[in-house]
């Protein structure tokens, strides 16, 4: 098989962006999160409500920003909002269609840890800590997740419960796609990207991973979808 | 020290190194460079915070070295979310014992963290988070002008500065510059002289933070901050020959833009 003209974590983003519905509000975290949902807002979903947690309502940033406080997203915001407002009257409000979060750690259950690895008294790496993911996940009506697959991310156990994982829907990985379909909300494999194994996601994975009746295999990037993604990315400084 | 990514009062703190404070509390939503700064030096005991870490680039290299090792001292951790920090200084603005928030159920934080409590609402069977306010001694902030009354003007991303203000015992707000009147901008916030004991013209004081309408934030020196505050040695360098070396805002940039071109 010749090399693919992309990168894994190019099909992650164009994944996660595929996910998101056109006119949705959507609060978004930095980085991959806010990549997906920007890439989204060029393609398929041009009436994404962005919201970031800086207060700003409707941003519409031409680059991507490096922060979620930029100054280009309060001038390209529809609104822009003290920090309080922003947690209390829009998120815990319900006022949220999509969470749309990253992680250190995530469990079968998709909850997140973002706070410590080793002891929360004596840890070995110590987190940016969280933010506003833990209401992000309480409010939002859904949540996604986006996050590269490893076994290092992919545990069995949580060091440490920042975020809990009862309203994802689902889990974006550069390997492919995981949901909770069952009753249990346990994570299973519903997606591949292309050339990706089965084998090779359980081999990521820090749990025994079960896979979907039917995994389906997603479609590789357009070349609308990269040229839209690859303009996203140039010029950030 | 307020400012949500934007307007972050970065001259003050380096003031607070050069002058040698020592045993603060810093309290932040979003920790940043300057509170790695600070906690570089040693100047803080304790950092109250919902987020730390360089926004889009990575750990806070300073931040994690106090905090896995002991370096240069030891730093308690007094741990919020977001959500709960906004509450706890709209609860210290307000004079009440306790903000509240919807929270966060069944997470790991409320029980390594005795300032957030869940309690029965008094109303119905849903819980609340109650949360412990914050009452900072001193609040400083940067903002885009003040009046010659010391009536303080902000706007554009204006954050959680009004309510770190309003909680605040003193407040100290550098600025771009002072005019004779300010004029309405859309979505200013304007903060009364009543509530602020000083204010001083520091123009881009907030670098590499930016103030909108007058600088833009300078994401090169985030992501090359990096570098150098992964090395103690090069950091102690850095605070020694940028910041100690220098007297204020301007020759600290002077300084920085020798070393860069």
């Amino acid at each position: 098989m010749s090399e693919p003209g992309w990168t894994s974590d190019e099909m992650m983003t164009i994944a996660a962006a595929r996910s998101l519905r056109d006119g949705a509000t959507c609060f978004v975290g930095i980085g991959l999160p806010s990549a997906a949902a920007n890439l989204a807002r060029r393609l398929h979903a041009p009436n994404l409500v962005l919201i970031y947690e800086s207060g700003t309502i409707g941003s519409t940033p031409t680059v991507l920003p490096l922060s979620i406080g930029d100054g280009e997203l309060a001038e390209t915001a529809d609104a822009v909002v003290p920090v309080p407002e922003i947690f209390a009257y829009w998120l815990e409000g319900g006022r949220i269609d999509v969470g749309f979060l990253g992680a250190a750690q995530i469990d079968r259950f998709a909850n997140l840890n973002t706070t410590v690895i080793g002891s929360y008294q004596q840890p070995t790496v110590r987190l940016p800590g969280s933010g506003g993911a833990p209401e992000i996940a309480a409010s939002a009506h859904e949540v996604l997740v986006v996050v590269r697959h490893n076994r290092r991310t992919f545990v069995e156990t949580l060091d440490f419960v920042s975020t809990r994982g009862d309203r994802v829907s689902r889990v974006i990985t550069d390997l492919g796609i995981l949901e909770p379909v069952a009753s249990d909300r346990e994570l299973v494999l519903t997606h591949v990207s292309p050339g990706v194994i089965v084998g090779a996601v359980r081999e990521a994975t820090g749990w025994p991973l079960h896979e979907a009746d039917r995994v389906i295999d997603l479609e590789p990037p357009t070349d609308t979808e990269l040229g839209a993604l690859r303009e996203l990315r140039s010029d950030r400084q | 020290m307020e400012g949500f990514t934007h307007l972050i009062p970065h001259a003050a703190g380096h003031e607070v190194i050069r002058q040698g404070l020592k045993e603060l509390s810093l309290i932040r939503m979003t920790p940043d460079i300057i509170y790695d700064q600070l906690i570089g030096v040693g100047a803080a005991s304790q950092l109250v915070f919902s987020w730390g870490g360089n926004p889009g680039v990575g750990s806070l290299h300073r931040l994690r070295d106090a905090v896995e090792n002991g370096w240069p001292r030891a730093i308690e951790i007094v741990e919020y979310t977001h959500a709960a920090m906004a509450a706890a200084y709209v609860a210290g603005a307000s004079g009440l014992p306790f903000g509240t928030i919807r929270g966060a159920p069944r997470t790991d934080l409320p029980s390594v963290a005795a300032h957030m409590q869940w309690i029965d609402s008094p109303f119905g069977d849903e819980q609340v988070l109650a949360v412990k306010p914050h009452r900072p001694d001193v609040t400083i902030i940067h903002a885009q002008r003040s009046d010659r009354e010391g009536n303080v003007q902000l706007w554009g991303i204006v954050g959680i500065q009004k309510e770190a203000v309003m909680a605040a015992k003193r407040v100290v707000a550098t600025v771009e510059e002072v005019v004779d009147e300010l004029t309405p901008v859309p979505g200013a916030v304007v903060l009364p002289h009543l509530v602020i004991d000083a204010v001083s013209a520091v123009p881009g004081g907030a670098h590499p933070s930016y103030a909108a309408g007058y600088t833009r934030r300078d994401n090169a020196f985030y992501i090359g901050w990096d570098a150098i505050s992964r090395n103690r040695d090069r950091f102690i360098a850095w605070v020694d020959r940028h910041i100690r070396g220098t007297t204020d805002m301007e020759s600290f940039r002077a300084s920085i833009r020798h070393v860069a071109s």
